[in-house]
């Protein structure tokens, strides 16, 4: 069982959370190329090793967290209150 | 076509045949390794990362088919150790898209002949297989696919509980059920195979016909120079080559990564579990999108067990105490019976999931530096087709039809597969 510290419910085991993905920053809709725009839907760093991602607590306090993981072992370093929605 | 008889008369392992099993069983004379292991050349004309079925296949088509045999298959561990040696061993071709069933069909044709063609045996058993839909809405998709597959060439149809219940006596067809069963697609030519005879019957047909089989040589760097691929380095040294060709599982974004190639792709682990042996009873391979199993029996009669992947992504191989229980508590969902049965062991594969569930094959934005991955969980029954498609890329360095879906570019121009019918569960 994995635990995530969540800022505001303690440790949680992580099925409790939705896995929203590893942090993108978002180009602006109006301004981007086709090619970003697709590159920003598509490709992934899928790191090995740490990383921060985006999860979203949804059987718990219902927010959105910033999740630092080892992506080769699943430990977790530290889950903060993140923003909801992307960075643009 | 290469008449596949004058195989066992190159150079290398001697034939299997009845004759030469009595003859040792008589004589306890020793029989001779598989494949050899060569000196590693400083240049080679292609070479393979990973030794799994995909690699080892299109080393082995490169050779047969095209007639190039100066090729090197890497891996950085043992061959058939990755998701070769970790998936569930079905076989079927019943896609949702035209493209996903012409490609399938294709690789369980080459499937059915390996056993003759690689003088090897593979074991593969055309057990049938069963899609179950507990919904109406899944229904429809049954209904699809079905017609899909028929247009196509490809045996599969709808059937109703009562038939599912001839098949498959021990299941609950009744209307008690958590999510009842309201019919099936049933496809016949599916089945189940020995996944390391396959890898084990692949190198060493490879081997035979000239291909070196490096293991435990791990690819540390891809040099690209001018937009072009010159060779790798490896833990063993470096390898100049023309052409290198990335089919691995689970490290592809990051074999991709050392060519300044990036991939669409995201390492999700999928978990399978082995119970104990028991007397043969489950004919055919039953698998349940909306209960995120799949099941089959082994000709050693241990039950195998599959899930759709796991909800976060990951590199770690671990099995996890939730995949346990809700694989046992949906196992008996379907098959009450089984509540009595242990579980021997479970383990866990890396499968490179891409947007839309369709592999990416094919040359990249790198000269020479061709891609074989994004192979989800639908990997290693794309294992011939992959290997002969892949080898005729290589050799003529023109994309087949076949594959043509499949190209990398497709992401940036927005053209999508589409193949919701990959893995059955999960999605």
């Amino acid at each position: 069982m994995i635990l995530l510290p969540c800022p505001w419910c303690g440790p949680r085991d992580a099925e409790e959370f939705g896995y929203v993905g590893e942090m993108r920053a978002r180009p602006h809709p109006v301004t981007t190329t086709m090619k970003e725009w697709r590159d920003y839907l598509y490709l992934r760093r899928n790191v090995a090793g740490w990383t921060t991602e985006r999860w979203y607590h949804q059987m718990g306090c219902r927010r959105y967290l910033l999740v630092d993981r080892d992506t080769t072992t699943n430990e977790v370093r530290s889950a903060v209150s993140g923003p909801d929605r992307q960075k643009s | 076509m290469v008449d596949v008889r004058r195989l066992g008369r190159r150079p290398g392992p001697a034939r299997y045949s009845a004759v030469a099993l009595l003859r040792h069983g008589v004589t306890d004379r020793a029989w001779e390794p598989a494949w050899r292991t060569r000196e590693l050349r400083r240049r080679y004309d292609v070479v393979i990362v990973g030794g799994g079925v995909h690699g080892l296949a299109t080393a082995y088509y490169l050779a047969r088919n095209h007639g190039i045999t100066d090729v090197a298959v890497l891996d950085k561990g043992y061959l058939g150790g990755g998701g070769s040696g970790r998936n569930t061993a079905i076989l079927r071709s019943n896609y949702l898209t035209p493209e996903g069933v012409r490609f399938y069909d294709r690789s369980l044709e080459l499937y059915r002949g390996l056993a003759a063609e690689l003088n090897f045996n593979v074991m593969f058993s055309r057990k049938g297989h069963l899609t179950l839909a507990h919904s109406d809405a899944s229904l429809r998709t049954m209904r699809w696919r079905a017609e899909v597959n028929k247009v196509c060439g490809v045996e599969s149809d709808v059937i109703g509980p009562s038939d599912i219940k001839r098949l498959v006596p021990h299941m609950d067809i009744t209307d008690e059920a958590r999510y009842p069963i309201l019919g099936a697609l049933y496809h016949p030519p599916g089945g189940i195979i020995r996944h390391d005879a396959v890898v084990w019957g692949y190198a060493r047909a490879a081997d035979s016909l000239g291909v070196h089989l490096h293991q435990d040589t791990e690819v540390t760097g891809i040099d690209v120079s001018a937009g072009r691929v010159t060779g790798v380095r490896t833990t063993r040294g470096d390898i100049a080559a023309p052409i290198v060709v990335n089919a691995t599982a689970g490290w592809a974004t990051l074999v991709a990564d050392m060519a300044g190639v990036r991939l669409p792709v995201q390492t999700f682990p999928l978990q399978a579990a082995v119970t104990e042996p028991v007397k043969p009873f489950l004919r055919t391979v039953v698998v349940s999108g909306t209960l995120h199993v799949y099941v089959s029996q082994t000709a050693r009669g241990e039950l195998v067990f599959g899930a759709s992947v796991d909800p976060f992504a990951s590199y770690s191989t671990r099995g996890s105490l939730e995949f346990t229980e809700g694989l046992a508590a949906h196992v008996l969902a379907l098959m009450p019976a089984l509540a009595k049965l242990r579980l021997l062991r479970q383990w866990a594969g890396l499968c490179d999931m891409t947007p839309d569930f369709a592999p990416i094959m094919g040359p990249t934005g790198v000269d020479g530096f061709l891609v074989d991955v994004g192979w989800g969980t639908y990997g290693f029954k794309a294992g011939p087709v992959a290997g002969e498609t892949m080898a005729e890329c290589v050799a003529t360095g023109r994309t087949p039809d076949l594959i043509s879906a499949f190209g990398l570019d497709r992401f940036a121009q927005g053209r999508l597969v589409g193949e919701k019918g990959a893995a059955a569960v999960g999605h």
